[in-house]
C-alpha cells in the first residue's frame, strides 16, 4: 500500500501512509456528513490528530484516555462492537476528543463520547457510553496528577 | 408526531421489539422503562446533544500547535 498526500490543519500538505486512512462510516457526532479521516502522530505525545480527509480545517485532537485513566473502559455492548467488525474490546483502539481552551491548562477530554478504531479494518465510530462515571468533559491535568 | 395518553403501568410497543412503560408519575416528572434489542440505542437526548456540542467545541478549539502536557504539570501546583 502506497502513500498520498493529505491535506492537514496541522502540519499543510504532508505526504500520509494509505494505512493511517479509517472509514467513520457514521461521521462524528455534529459531523456526521465527514467520512475519511487520517490518523496522526500529533508533535507533542501522548496526542493524535484525527484529520477529516474531506474538510481540512476540521482536525480533532485525540488522547489515549489510559493516559490519565488508566481505569477507562467505554463500556462498549458486542452489539457496539459488531458495528465496527471487532468481536472482544481488546481488539478495539479507543480514544477521547480532546477540547483545548485558550488556556490549554484546562484541557478537557470527552470520555462519554470516545472514538474506538478497528485498526485491521481502519473503521471508526464514535460511541456514547452507557456507563454513567464519563462525562463530556474530563479535565486531564486534574485527572493525571490524581493518577500519578 | 403521534400523541398517545398512558396512565402508570400502562405500555407502548415500537415495532414487536420495543417496548415502552409509564413506570411513575410524580409532578412533572415521569419515569419511563424501555425495553429494547440490544443493538438499539437508547439514551436521553441531553447527553447525545452534549457530545456534538462538546465535538463541534474540539474542532473549534483545535490549536495549531498543541501544548506539552509536561510543561503543563510542571507549572500546576500538586493537587
Amino acid at each position: 500500500m502506497g502513500t498520498f498526500q493529505a491535506q492537514t490543519k496541522p502540519f499543510g500538505s504532508i505526504e500520509v501512509d494509505e494505512r493511517q486512512k479509517l472509514l467513520f462510516p457514521a461521521g462524528l457526532l455534529g459531523f456526521e456528513q465527514l467520512r475519511e479521516f487520517v490518523l496522526l502522530d500529533a508533535e507533542q505525545a501522548p496526542f493524535y490528530w484525527l484529520q477529516s480527509l474531506e474538510v481540512t480545517d476540521i482536525a480533532f485532537v485525540l488522547i489515549d484516555p489510559r493516559v490519565f485513566r488508566p481505569d477507562y473502559s467505554p463500556a462498549l455492548g458486542p452489539e457496539d462492537l459488531a458495528e465496527i467488525g471487532l468481536q472482544r474490546p481488546e481488539e478495539a483502539l479507543d480514544f477521547a476528543i480532546v477540547t483545548i481552551p485558550a488556556d490549554p491548562s484546562r484541557m478537557t477530554a470527552n470520555l462519554q463520547g470516545p472514538v474506538v478504531i478497528n485498526k485491521e479494518a481502519r473503521i471508526g465510530r464514535q460511541f456514547v457510553s452507557t456507563d454513567t462515571r464519563w462525562q463530556v468533559r474530563h479535565p486531564i491535568l486534574q485527572e493525571l496528577s490524581a493518577a500519578c | 408526531m403521534l400523541i398517545l395518553s398512558r396512565k402508570i403501568d400502562e405500555r407502548i410497543m415500537i415495532g414487536d421489539q420495543i417496548e415502552i412503560s409509564i413506570v411513575d408519575i410524580r409532578g412533572d416528572q415521569v419515569k419511563i422503562g424501555i425495553r429494547a434489542p440490544g443493538h438499539i440505542k437508547v439514551y436521553r437526548q441531553e447527553v447525545y446533544q452534549a457530545i456534538q456540542q462538546e465535538n463541534i467545541e474540539a474542532a473549534r478549539s483545535a490549536p495549531g500547535v498543541l501544548p506539552s502536557l509536561d510543561k503543563l504539570l510542571d507549572k500546576k501546583p500538586p493537587g
